[in-house]
């Protein structure tokens, strides 16, 4: 025979538990994924930064017309994506429309596609050439489970490598490329190797005026580098038995 | 008919009137000249002037994204607080001269204050406190930048970077207790600088700090 209140003690034992299991989940820092296996299929993420109510920077060409940083980056990105889709690479890219995306969510779209290269794209009128950055979050070895904040401090070294095969691509289009580390939260939650790549005017010797970040002709230099630097960082990857 | 009485009282009182108001107005122009003369005063006390020291700035350079150290003398106050405003304002004037390699508008009215704070905050700084003596542990600077800086600040990932690194980098020269930097606008946390660098985070000031012209 069974006690009338063991059925409602049980009831409470099962409630405590269950809010006991969400304290848990809600004192527990945001976590990233640890890196999984690579697949074996070769995945580009492209970020074109900004969208939406975020505009970015203001871009200015010398004809008087202006653009908003959000509206090259993602020109940048449809350009990239074609020209990488046309040499057989698998793209997602995190915006196809002007839209109000936050930095996690770009992020999650980055790791959930297990990628083997991630692009930010932005754009600026200040400096000269093309800014490549790279994570400044110290190197550590990969964990199970990375703080969400930190994940990519765990793919350092790869970016770094990353970052010097684009900057061998653009060096040989002709492009001047600077290198840098920086703190930018949408590349640190990412776990893949990641670089920001930062469009600016192109001063080329014996031209007076800079070359407008909007140009078409400049735009489309970068992204065929770009490209470029991407198949190779695949072969590499063949090469290094990473991928069949 | 009004009693005699109360005439020569209504007189009196009169006459007390008019000499208290004479009084009164006399007192006032005294105390008058008094103030005048209290602001024509000559100081009692010298103005501070602070002694023109080295300081050392890490000037931002945009076109191959470099922190170059560049050495000026400038009045430094004893007090660490009043020397790092000094040598801020210093490199956001610089910044915002005509052709300067680094073009930020805002000058030295961008920084408001610069709060240094022990790090960790509590023992050693308390026991310090306790003693009596100096605190001489490493330091936490919280750089309290004008809302109207950051709203005019160039956007980019690049401009954006090397403004917080150099600032970071020139607070650990001059103060090199200074370890860690962190950035409020206007008072109150804020996510990015323009839209780029991020401003959440505690910025580690050795890390920032380059050799002579090295990318940061």
């Amino acid at each position: 025979m069974s006690h009338p209140w063991r059925g409602s003690v049980a009831v409470r034992v099962e409630s405590l538990f269950a809010a006991a299991l969400i304290a848990l989940s809600l004192t527990i820092p945001a976590v990233a994924q640890a890196p999984p296996a690579p697949s074996a299929r070769f995945v580009v993420v492209l970020d074109a930064a900004h969208g939406g109510n975020d505009a970015g920077g203001t871009l200015a060409s010398q004809d008087g017309n202006s653009q908003p940083e959000k509206a090259y980056t993602l020109a940048l990105s449809v350009r990239l994506r074609s020209l990488l889709a046309a040499r057989g690479i698998y793209v997602v890219t995190t915006r196809e429309s002007d839209a109000t995306i936050d930095n996690d969510t770009r992020s999650a779209t980055a790791n959930h596609a297990n990628a083997r290269a991630c692009l930010s794209l932005h754009a600026s009128e200040s400096g000269s050439g093309i800014h490549l950055f790279v994570s400044s979050l110290p190197p550590t070895e990969p964990t199970r489970l990375n703080p969400w904040k930190t994940a990519q401090a765990a793919w350092i070294t790869r970016s770094l490598a990353l970052a010097g095969m684009v900057n061998s691509a653009l060096t040989h289009a002709g492009m001047t490329v600077t290198l840098g580390r920086t703190a930018l939260p949408v590349i640190d939650s990412m776990t893949c190797p990641a670089v920001a790549v930062e469009v600016a005017p192109e001063i080329t010797s014996g031209n007076a005026q800079p070359t407008d970040v909007a140009d078409t002709g400049y735009q489309t230099r970068v992204a065929e580098a770009l490209a470029a630097a991407i198949v190779e960082w695949r072969s590499d990857s063949r090469a290094e038995g990473t991928l069949p | 008919m009004i009693p005699r009485y109360q005439t020569v009282l209504f007189v009196i009182l009169l006459v007390v009137s008019v000499v208290m108001g004479g009084v009164l107005w006399r007192l006032r122009e005294r105390a008058h000249d008094r103030l005048v003369h209290g602001q024509d005063s000559v100081p009692t006390q010298a103005p501070l002037v602070a002694p023109s020291e080295q300081a050392t700035l890490l000037v931002a350079n945009d076109t191959d994204n470099s922190l170059l150290p560049q050495t000026l003398s400038l009045p430094l106050p004893e007090s660490p607080g009043a020397r790092a405003h000094a040598v801020l304002g210093k490199l956001l004037e610089l910044y915002a001269m005509p052709n300067a390699v680094h073009p930020v508008p805002g000058g030295p009215a961008s920084i408001a204050q610069v709060f240094l704070l022990p790090v960790p905050p509590g023992d050693s700084a308390a026991n310090a406190q306790a003693k009596g003596e100096p605190y001489t542990g490493p330091e936490l600077a919280v750089v309290n930048l004008t809302g109207a800086f950051a709203a005019s600040h160039p956007s980019g990932l690049e401009t954006e970077t090397l403004t917080v690194l150099s600032i970071c980098a020139t607070l650990h020269a001059n103060l090199p207790r200074i370890t860690q930097v962190r950035f409020l606008v206007d008072g109150q946390p804020r996510a990015t600088l323009a839209g780029h660098a991020d401003l959440t985070r505690t910025y580690l000031a050795a890390d920032t700090a380059p050799t002579e012209g090295s990318h940061p």
